[in-house]
């Protein structure tokens, strides 16, 4: 589903992605790890598509279609999600018309038509029962005033309203109490099926204790330097980081 | 090129959608005004004596009087001799709507307003005025069983002289100032409403205005009474075609609310904002007042306004009697060469006055954007308070937001609260928004709308929805 072949990336001249590999097949869970400053939130944000990030070489295939030839809101109707590790805020536009808006210009994009208002409605319940988020929170301004926890519940219950083919979860696990860890989990491990797949970065091994990977890829400055599969985050969070990087020192 | 800038470069280009005018046969005054203007536009008017002398003492008040200098922009040069003061589609003293110019109807089809009594059973009853004249009220049977009397200023001149005499020029004098001075001596009509004792008039009034007529100005008058215990909401658009030259728009508004009454005035502004060089557009000089006379009264002063290449005005409310209070609701989007200079006075005259002023200004553009505001508590008001909210969004780095507060305070037991602040659309905002499917120029809007969502919600309903899609197509091609 999706091929990252030899991507690099920089921004404001200084190269942070230097050469990522990776592929992705549908129904599968991949874990990116790795210390601060390794690039894994650059990845996110590079395939997203935010503009400060410049694409050196490489490239980006979502179902064989070049993403990185797409503007980011195309990125997202062709069904790339990424649930933002700091959600924005945006007052006065209503959670609630955000969604509806979201959907059915996502909808529009893949010609079907805009669902009506009780659809609309029956589909929010349901979704919102699924990350455990208040219904009034869904009638105020978009993450205006939200807990952290809320905001990544929020984003969780925009991933499900939206029903993408990737998403990619940047550190979604930062801030979370265990209650709130496990509700996003059980969110995620819903909405997971053969037709989609999970990317998610972390730098805790805590939140795949709930999510369990099929992949697990630690990178470290702007490569994936090793891959595994979930033993090797066990294995990570025993060692630590050092380790990890005296292993790379030691390779190279 | 970072989105803010892409935002920036085609800001300029979307396309002013009323910019069409109306081929139609039109009664035009040469342009010119001295004495004999005014008497020429009085016997039109088939005017009575004291109204003509009125707008003769307000002529000479207009010649003795200096432009304003306060405001935060260079007053434009402006030739009084090259305007046109009268002008008028052919074939007035209609009957019905038959009568009606087929060109004028079409036009008001264009305009999204429609004049088919079919459709008016939305329950808004429309006075319009086309240049000079209001050209049609509709539902004024219906009004007047219940005692609301809704017409032109014209026919209020002709049909209810004293009350038009009892309080025009009540609330906005000749001499207030420049504007409303040449307003006093060349309006040509506008609008009236008067609401009796007790009565809640069931529906909205409203006025749309339109400027048609090459080098003219428009200059309408309108004067809206709510008597002891009444309420009324009246609605106000106005816009005018694409020229390249400028047309000045002049109007007085007065308002009077008498004990217990309620006055709601909402206003859609969107006169022809000039192109993105800033050629052309209109002046929108206004004066809008209102006084809380009565006890227990309220007025309250709504405007989106996206309009015109000057914005000049200022919604006031003299709050006179006891426990009345006043509010100023606004939202102000400038781009291109825009520049609005508009926010509001609350003068707290009497006992446990209240108001509140919410001020959401929009800039984008090369536009320039200020809120200015006068918040005045005088001795005798006790226990008054007011809470004043103004913020400021800019789109792109090369607009600019003012904010001119001003605090006068006599009475120690009054509270006047003030609260600002400045903000840009991120470009993390429109990145999350793309990141969930949504283009930069819907994200944009939606943005806009959201800052703007504590006034729009103050307008009634359908003219929320009229402002929503005007912010929406304001912005419209804002991003590349």
């Amino acid at each position: 589903m999706l091929n990252i072949n030899n991507l690099h990336s920089s921004i404001e001249g200084k190269e942070i992605l230097k050469g990522i590999n990776l592929k992705v097949n549908a129904g599968e869970i991949h874990a990116i790890m790795g210390p601060n400053g390794s690039g894994k939130s650059t990845l996110a944000s590079v395939l997203a598509g935010k503009e400060e990030y410049e694409v050196g070489e490489g490239e980006v295939l979502l179902d064989g279609k070049d993403l990185l030839d797409m503007a980011p809101e195309d990125r997202a109707r062709e069904g790339l999600f990424l649930a933002f590790q700091y959600p924005i805020e945006i007052p006065g536009v209503s959670n609630i018309n955000f969604l509806k808006t979201a959907l059915s210009e996502i909808r529009a994009y893949r010609g079907l038509p805009e669902l009506t208002s009780k659809e609309f409605l029956t589909l929010l319940k349901d979704k919102q029962e699924l990350v455990e988020l208040k219904s009034s929170l869904v009638n105020r301004s978009l993450n205006e005033g939200f807990s952290g926890g809320e905001k990544k519940r929020n984003e969780i219950l925009q991933l499900a309203m939206l029903d993408p083919k990737l998403a990619i979860l940047d550190e979604t696990d930062s801030g979370l109490d265990i209650d709130a860890l496990r509700i996003v989990a059980s969110g995620v491990n819903k909405l997971r099926n053969e037709n989609n797949a999970f990317v998610i970065i972390t730098h805790y091994q805590r939140l795949l204790e709930y999510i369990v990977p099929d992949f697990v890829h630690i990178l470290y400055d702007g490569r994936i330097i090793k891959s595994g599969t979930k033993e090797l985050a066990l294995e990570l969070e025993e060692k630590g980081y050092d380790w990890i990087t005296q292993h790379e020192t030691g390779i190279v | 090129m970072s989105k803010d800038q892409e935002l920036l470069e085609t800001l300029a280009t979307s396309e002013y959608e009323y910019g069409f005018s109306t081929d139609i046969e039109t009664e035009i005054l040469p342009p010119g005004l001295n004495e004999d203007t005014i008497r020429f536009i009085s016997a039109k008017k088939n005017e009575p004596e004291w109204l003509l002398e009125y707008r003769l003492k307000a002529l000479k008040r207009f010649h003795e009087m200096e432009k304003p200098d306060w405001q935060n922009f260079d007053f434009p040069e402006m030739d009084f001799q090259a305007i046109s003061y009268y002008a008028a589609p052919k074939k007035k003293q209609l009957n019905s709507l038959d009568e009606v110019d087929p060109e004028l109807l079409e036009t008001f089809a264009k305009l999204g307003i429609s004049l088919d009594e079919q459709k008016m059973l939305s329950g808004v009853a429309v006075d319009v005025v086309f240049d000079s004249v209001s050209v049609t009220t509709t539902f004024k049977e219906k009004l007047a069983e219940i005692g609301v009397i809704f017409c032109s200023f014209g026919e209020a001149v002709q049909e209810h002289p004293e009350l038009v005499k009892k309080y025009l020029g009540t609330v906005v004098p000749i001499g207030d100032n420049l504007f409303a001075a040449l307003n006093a001596a060349v309006f040509s009509d506008g609008s009236f409403a008067y609401i009796p004792k007790g009565v809640r008039c069931p529906m909205e009034l409203s006025t749309y205005f339109r400027i048609n007529a090459m080098n003219s100005g428009q200059f309408e008058r309108t004067l809206v009474i709510a008597d002891e215990g009444s309420y009324v909401s009246y609605l106000e658009g106005c816009t005018a075609p694409m020229r390249d030259e400028n047309q000045l728009h002049a109007a007085v508004v007065e308002l009077i609310a008498l004990d217990d009454a309620e006055i709601k005035y909402s206003t859609v502004q969107n006169w022809y904002p000039g192109d993105k060089d800033g050629k052309g557009g209109v002046y929108n000089f206004v004066t809008k007042r209102g006084i809380c006379k009565g006890n227990n009264s309220k007025i309250s002063w709504t405007q989106v306004e996206t309009g015109s290449s000057i914005t000049w005005k200022y919604p006031s409310v003299i709050l006179k009697g006891d426990n009345s209070s006043g509010e100023f609701y606004s939202v102000a989007l400038t781009r291109n060469r825009q520049i609005a200079d508009t926010g509001t006075k609350m003068i707290h005259l009497g006992k446990n006055t209240k108001s509140r002023i919410i001020s959401k200004g929009i800039s984008a553009g090369f536009s320039h954007n200020s809120y200015r505001g006068l918040v005045s508590i005088h001795s005798n008001a006790t226990n008054s308070r007011n809470f004043t909210q103004c913020d400021s969004l800019l789109i792109g780095d090369r607009c600019g937001a003012h904010t001119f507060p001003y605090i006068e305070g006599k009475n120690s037991t009054s509270i006047v609260e003030h609260e600002a602040t400045t903000s840009k659309i991120g470009e993390d905002q429109v990145f999350y928004l793309n990141q969930r499917g949504i283009d930069s120029e819907k994200a944009v809007a939606l943005i806009v709308n959201g800052y703007a969502r504590e006034v729009l919600n103050k307008l009634p309903m359908e003219f929320a929805v009229e402002a929503q899609k005007l912010l929406a197509i304001s912005l419209d091609g804002s991003v590349g």
